[in-house]
């Protein structure tokens, strides 16, 4: 247990020394908020689905946990690059621990730059249900955190090198994020894009997300938090059976 | 170990290693750059699987029972396995909760280590801000803050001054027989093998050409001094360019087949 804890509190101790880091990674889903929520709020306002930035807050809050969280893949690459993986795979710890550890260290870190995002729309305007809806609607912000750093954990178990992250962002992670349904409403999407969203998981966070503090939802909470559950366990055994693998 | 085997590719790293460490003694792998101590020494301690051969150590099997083994290790690396990003203090203290090493005594041992080294006062700065050799002691340090049964040291002198380099090998020679604690090591001073080792084995090419002591290391070769012994084993090209050349050979002719 002591083994979990000190590498989850490593992953937040580094977080919180990196300021700037915390202010730069805030620019991407700050702009999304300002240019699109309030871009795009009059059209979607007169198309009869009420305020764009009441649809959108959680998505952007969906959006900023996935990339902290998968960040911490490649956090996990600079540690195989300057050598402290070795340093913790030689260690007589289950090798398990140490992908908990280092998993959950990057979630929290993902919910806390959540929650930093979550008080800027509120500033914006953004207004949920009630007060008692931040709580709950945070423990769905936690789950959507551990799906994503413990694929994260997988994928950077799995690469080598920085570059190959790099594609993995690209080509992957930005999908994730476009086909979440964060920008638009699920209801009446072409066939094809319905099908994408529904294969992302993000989907579901999202849409518990919005269940939660703004009380609508497609899919319904439950269905949600089942789907984030589900993927998350697979997750976290397929990120343990990758970091299992890993030589240096 | 016995005929182990090692290949990245194309290139054979341990090429059929055979030999055998006593409990308790110092043990000196010594051998020219790239010919296969540290990945020797990354499949004795369970971060790289052998590609054939067996290996044992304390009577386990590192590559089915590397957490059993992984409890009886020490090592420091060649290269550097710092955070960088923590204090030195917080590494110190990471590495004694990784080894089970009770809060009391990383406190205490922690600190007398750092002292020591004379990274006590040093001791709530980020790594990063570290000189080079700083970051050297720290690993050993670090490495020394627990008694493991093996203590692997693979290059542990390299950039030290001599002072530390002193300082550390007293207290490994101490450790060794206070404590008990086998130590395999490398390095490329012979002077420090010849005053630590009890037993040397020297490879190059990926194969062993001797083991023994410095003694009949010297008497075998006919030379008055272990590096003349190491010379005369290992001939007196730099091995790193005929290795790399015959590299590109192959994979120039791979090139051309194509
Ligand atoms: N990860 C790797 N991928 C490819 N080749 C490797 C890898 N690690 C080592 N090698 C090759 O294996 C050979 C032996 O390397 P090794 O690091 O074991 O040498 P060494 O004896 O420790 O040398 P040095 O004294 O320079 O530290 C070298 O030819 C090296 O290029
Ligand atoms: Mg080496």
């Amino acid at each position: 247990m002591g083994v979990v804890y000190i590498l989850w509190l490593r992953e937040l101790k580094k977080y919180l020394r990196s300021r700037v880091q915390i202010v730069a990674s805030l620019g991407a889903p700050l702009m999304y908020l300002g240019v699109l929520g309030f871009g795009l709020g009059p059209v979607f306002r007169r198309a009869g689905e009420g305020s764009y930035l009441q649809f959108m807050a959680p998505g952007v809050i969906g959006m900023t946990v996935l990339f902290t969280a998968m960040f911490s893949g490649i956090a996990m690459l600079w540690d195989r690059q300057f050598g402290f993986l070795k340093e913790t795979l030689v260690a007589p710890v289950p090798r398990l621990q140490i992908m908990i550890g280092r998993t959950l260290g990057g979630a929290t870190v993902a919910v806390l730059q959540g929650a930093l995002i979550f008080a800027a729309t509120l500033v914006a305007g953004f207004r949920p249900v009630s007060l008692l809806a931040i709580p709950v609607a945070f423990l769905v912000i936690a789950l959507i955190a551990i799906v994503f750093a413990a694929l994260a954990t997988a994928i950077g178990s799995s690469l080598k090198e920085m570059q190959g992250f790099q594609m993995v962002m690209n080509f992957f992670v930005m999908p994730l994020w476009f086909l979440s349904g964060a920008l638009y409403p699920l209801q009446g999407l072409p066939p094809a894009l319905a099908v994408l969203t529904r294969v992302d998981p993000l989907t579901y966070g999202v849409d518990g997300v919005r269940g939660v503090m703004l009380g609508t939802s497609h899919f319904g909470v439950a269905l949600d938090v089942g789907v984030l559950v589900a993927v998350g366990a697979l997750f976290v055994a397929a990120g343990a059976w990758r970091f299992s693998k890993i030589e240096v | 170990m016995q005929h182990l085997v090692r290949s990245f590719g194309s290139v054979t790293a341990v090429n059929d290693v055979t030999f055998d460490v006593r409990r308790g003694e110092t043990f000196a792998f010594l051998g020219p750059n790239g010919a296969g101590k540290t990945t020797t020494i990354k499949m004795l301690t369970t971060v790289l699987r052998p590609t054939s051969g067996t290996l044992e150590l304390d009577g386990l099997d590192p590559v089915t029972q590397s957490t059993e083994v992984r409890k009886r290790l020490g090592v420091v690396f060649q290269d550097p396995s710092l955070d960088s990003e923590l204090t030195a203090w917080e590494n110190v203290d990471l590495h004694g909760v990784l080894y089970h090493v009770p809060r009391r005594v990383r406190r205490e041992r922690g600190e007398a280590l750092l002292r020591l080294f004379e990274l006590w006062d040093r001791r709530n700065d980020l790594v990063k801000t570290f000189s080079g050799g700083m970051r050297r002691r720290l690993e050993i340090a670090r490495g020394l803050l627990h008694t493991p049964k093996v203590l692997f040291l693979d290059e542990p002198t390299l950039g030290l001054d001599p002072q530390s380099r002193n300082q550390m090998w007293t207290i490994v020679k101490n450790l060794n027989a206070t404590e008990g604690v086998t130590v395999f090591l490398t390095t490329h001073y012979m002077d420090e093998a010849d005053r630590v080792a009890d037993r040397i084995a020297v490879i190059d090419h990926g194969r062993i050409v001797a083991t023994g002591s410095s003694a009949e290391l010297k008497q075998q070769t006919g030379a008055d001094s272990l590096e003349a012994a190491f010379l005369k084993l290992t001939g007196t090209t730099i091995r790193d360019e005929a290795f790399s050349a015959t590299d590109q050979m192959r994979q120039f002719a791979r090139f051309v087949r194509r």
